[in-house]
């Protein structure tokens, strides 16, 4: 496609035209990406998509008011009318005495493994071809598999840079790719759906056999499924599901919750928040972990933040604002999710530890119960401020330490930090999981929880 | 009447859809769009993240058979898109395929009084600083208020290589608002939206009022009692209270969901899904409905289609490329997030027609069961039919009136039960404002109906 541009140039200039149009300070964040997506179904492609989308965005401080201003216009006139945009936005705003650039830090750290020649190299054709057998693979798993919804691949190669009046400026370059599909089971129960997926720096990282034989297995284990009965019971959630909880725990985590008395552990450091099984930490450097990079959103180098240790709850997670707000220090969590949106706080990759127990042991411990594969209604039915949640589910009885009949159509409810505190034991095989946030964890063993079925 | 500008040229999109289909196609569409807006809120008292934009670009399409090539571009200048063409066209091998002659329709676009960019930004915030003192006035345990306003504004134009060019420009306003209530270890918050296909005429009435309905949410909450669990009559309240219609079966309409077998609704078009007293459409011409546009993103005039007639399934939601499969005509529900998307069947607002029921007996009829006035919003497996709705404010009926309230209520069920156990339906009706994510794409949606009861349905509580 198109010559690359230079996002670092971009970045720069847009610091200098900030400046020029009456900034006091101004920082600008500027990006690059080309991505392909390719989607089949019934073994021929969907569709094919190749894009490439550049943009930048400025951010101003003028005497304690912050504007924000966003573009795809990079030529000089462009970037202009934007930083124009983003001194025009800061008059609208209110003082606020936290409000500050990102100082010029220190070196940030050097990551390898960012990126993988594999995306670069494999055309369109291959990759077409990687997601054909994702969905061949699920297909040639099970006979009762009878269909597909979807099998896509998506890949992205991403150019970042980082510049502010202050002196800082960094940038990085970064490629991923993920696979999934949605598989269809036919049972006497009508269809069941099972959702498989992967993800990796390229291409070349993704088995397609496992992604196709995991949807397969998800969607034929639901087959013959009935409601669960009422009761409180030992809860074992699979790795995708423990994900989507640390993810909305992640959350109750950054500073900016905290000091807006919306994180229900707002006061808690400390304090215990969890059982001893449970050990947290936020990693922006874990060669493993896809939002892994050497600096946070606003320029900041990233690190290992140790959350929960002993069941105790260790420290917040702050961007520039909170920590001159709270009177700590960033510890690289300015998450930005690209040039269209202001940094915030927000996690990194979160890093659940894997205990002793293979999955089996797990279930033996937990003896009787329910093992939960999947959930729905994350959006609808956690209330972020107090961390009371109620939300539907999928999975299997656990009868006797072993995996037992499906089951589905029922809800798990609790609260976070009566959830954390009851987890009992972790599995000793951790997963990597994209939903909602980056997350490492192994499966959960929770000691009770509510379940509302029959 | 305005027109919607127009953001290529004739000639120029004639130029990039030969260019697409100069190595062969059945179909080709240049998607122009240029997109700005602001957005700010008011937070701790304080007027912050004020940021505005301004993006534009363009999407081109080449169909083949069964296989769409899509391509974008960031910017609209004649060379981008030629890129956009040639990158889209780059996997073919066939023949050249000429297009057809353009010919320009003119749609009228929503018709919008104030044009938002023409307010001054001072005086929106004047707006949130009323919300903020409204909402906290509203009771000594709101603690905290967050409130955002945001508008932005959609030029978009629509070539193909069947001869189509039309266009629109399309704005949207929309105020939401968070309100946090705490009394000694109780914390409960409320929530309350207001937008619409409008210009800043939205907030000429009492925006004050939207702060007032969230903080009285949150108050009334602090009150709850744990929600019950089990099987048992629910009544859904109107406006948003349709976004159970709109997961248990709009979605499962969408055509894609239909063609692949993954939606429960597949092959039942013309059977009885629910009871006689059951209408329900999708309408995406309702006059300033937060959910309307004049044309679709595939530049099909947008209509109002019958979904539901007495029970029985009347038609499907479709875009050009499922109506095609079907040899139908499209719906002009073919709607895509921005020109970096490809167009998917959507619903623009979807609801349950008025029914004859009062909403008072509705409740009275009720001996034991649960009133959910509103959600925070709901999720459903189209192919399987499983659903799941949380509920953001939920009171008990007990003796066929309305008691306690309660919080941490979630619905559960199956499309297709819970849908033919609806047994009443209110003569009372009106629309909420809605986002809906599909595919990684979000779209503005309205929803709505009137009071409505399901005669069972599963409620997940905390209180076994």
């Amino acid at each position: 496609m198109s010559s690359a541009g230079d996002p670092a140039e971009w970045a720069a200039r847009a610091v200098e035209r900030a400046v020029a149009a009456g900034a006091g300070e101004a920082e600008a964040f500027a990006s690059e990406e080309a991505t392909r997506e390719v989607r089949v179904h019934g073994g021929e492609i969907e569709s094919l998509t190749a894009a490439t989308r550049r943009g930048v965005g400025i951010r101003v401080w003028n005497g304690g008011r912050v504007g924000y201003g966003f573009g795809t216009d990079l030529s000089d006139v462009g970037v202009g009318a934007t930083a124009e945009r983003a001194v025009e936005a800061a008059r609208a705003a209110d003082q606020d005495e936290f409000a500050g650039p990102p100082a010029a830090a220190g070196e940030a750290p050097a990551l390898g493994g960012l990126s993988d020649a594999s995306l670069a190299e494999w055309p369109a054709g291959r990759v077409a071809e990687l997601a054909l057998e994702i969905e061949r693979r699920a297909l040639e798993a099970d006979s009762r598999v009878v269909g597909v919804e979807q099998a896509v691949y998506v890949d992205s190669a991403d150019r970042v840079a980082i510049s502010a009046s202050t002196g800082l400026s960094g940038g990085y370059e970064a490629t991923s790719c993920y696979g999934y599909l949605q598989a269809l089971a036919e049972g006497d129960s009508g269809r069941e759906t099972g959702l498989g997926f992967g993800m990796a720096r390229g291409p070349a990282g993704l088995d397609p056999a496992e992604i196709g034989r995991e949807g397969a297995e998800r969607a034929t284990a639901m087959i013959g499924s009935r409601k669960p009965a009422t009761r409180a019971c030992p809860v074992v959630l699979d790795p995708t599901v423990a994900a989507s909880f640390v993810a909305l725990l992640g959350g109750s985590l950054g500073a900016d919750a905290v000091q807006r008395g919306r994180s229900p552990l707002a006061g808690m450091i400390g304090e215990t928040v969890a059982g001893d099984a449970f050990v947290l930490s936020d990693d922006g450097l874990d060669p493993d972990g896809i939002a892994s990079a050497p600096i946070d959103g606003e320029g900041v180098p990233h690190r290992r933040t140790p959350l929960i240790e002993e069941g105790r709850l260790m420290t917040y997670l702050y961007d520039t604002y909170t920590a001159r707000r709270g009177d700590a220090g960033s510890t690289g969590n300015a998450g930005r999710s690209g040039y269209r949106a202001q940094p915030s706080v927000s996690t990194s990759n979160l890093v659940v530890e894997p205990g002793r127990l293979d999955f089996s042991e797990l279930l033996a411990e937990a003896g009787e119960g329910v093992f939960v594969t999947d959930v729905a209604g994350l959006h609808s039915g956690v209330n972020p401020v107090t961390g009371v949640f109620s939300v539907g589910a999928s999975g299997r009885e656990i009868d006797g330490g072993e995996l037992a009949d499906p089951v589905r159509e029922f809800t798990i409810a609790s609260d976070l930090v009566s959830m954390l505190k009851a987890v009992r034991e972790t599995g000793a095989t951790p997963r990597w999981v994209p939903f909602g946030g980056s997350v490492s964890t192994p499966p959960l063993l929770i000691a009770e929880m509510a379940i509302s079925g029959a | 009447m305005s027109e919607a500008p127009r953001l290529i040229d004739a000639e120029v999109a004639d130029r990039v859809l030969a260019r697409a289909l100069a190595a062969g196609g059945d179909f080709a569409e240049v998607f122009a769009e240029r997109r700005g807006g602001l957005t700010m809120a008011i937070d701790e008292s304080r007027i912050e993240s004020v940021q505005s934009g301004s993006e534009e670009g363009a999407g081109v399409r080449v169909i083949e058979g069964a296989t769409t090539y899509f391509a974008h571009v960031d910017g609209l200048a004649e060379a981008d898109l030629e890129r956009a063409a040639a990158e889209a066209a780059s996997a073919l091998r066939g023949e050249r395929a000429e297009p057809r002659p353009l010919e320009a329709v003119s749609v009228a676009p929503q018709p919008i009084e104030t044009r938002p960019e023409d307010v001054p930004a001072t005086r929106k915030a004047e707006i949130l600083r009323e919300l903020d003192e409204r909402g906290r006035a509203a009771g000594g345990d709101v603690v905290q208020l967050l409130a955002s306003y945001g508008e932005n504004r959609r030029q978009v134009t629509v070539a193909n290589s069947e001869g189509l060019l039309s266009g629109d420009d399309r704005t949207r306003v929309r105020v939401a608002t968070q309100v946090v209530a705490r009394r000694e270890d109780r914390i409960e918050t409320g929530a309350e939206t207001r937008g619409g296909h409008r210009g800043f005429e939205l907030l000429s009435e009492d925006p004050g009022e939207i702060a007032e309905s969230a903080a009285r949410k949150a108050l009334g909450l602090l009150d709850a009692v744990a929600a019950p669990t089990g099987s048992m009559p629910v009544v859904v309240g109107g406006g948003f209270g349709g976004v159970l219609f709109h997961e248990m079966t709009g979605h499962g309409l969408e055509a894609d969901h239909i063609q692949k077998g993954a939606s429960v609704y597949a092959g039942k078009l013309g059977a009885q899904v629910a009871q006689p007293l059951l209408t329900a459409y999708d309408d995406g011409r309702m006059p300033n409905e937060w959910g309307s546009d004049s044309i679709d993103d595939e530049g099909t005039p947008t209509q109002k289609t019958q979904l539901i007639e007495g029970g029985r399934v009347t038609s499907y939601l479709y875009d050009r490329l499922r109506a095609g499969r079907d040899d139908v005509a499209s719906t002009g529900n073919g709607r895509r997030e921005s020109f970096r998307h490809l167009p998917i069947p959507r619903m623009t607002n979807t609801y349950i027609a008025p029914g004859e029921a009062e909403p008072e007996s509705i409740i009275a009829e009720v001996e034991k069961g649960f009133y959910a006035v509103s959600f925070g919003g709901g999720q459903v497996d189209p192919a399987t039919g499983d659903f799941v709705f949380g509920v953001s404010e939920g009171y008990l009926i007990e003796g066929g009136r309305v008691t306690s309230p309660c919080r941490g209520a979630t619905l559960i069920g199956n499309c297709l039960e819970a849908l033919n156990a609806i047994d009443a339906v209110g003569n009372d009706f009106w629309m909420k404002t809605g986002i809906c994510g599909k595919g990684g794409q979000s779209v503005p949606v309205g929803t709505g109906q009137g009071h409505v009861r399901i005669s069972a349905m599963t409620v997940g509580g905390t209180e076994l």
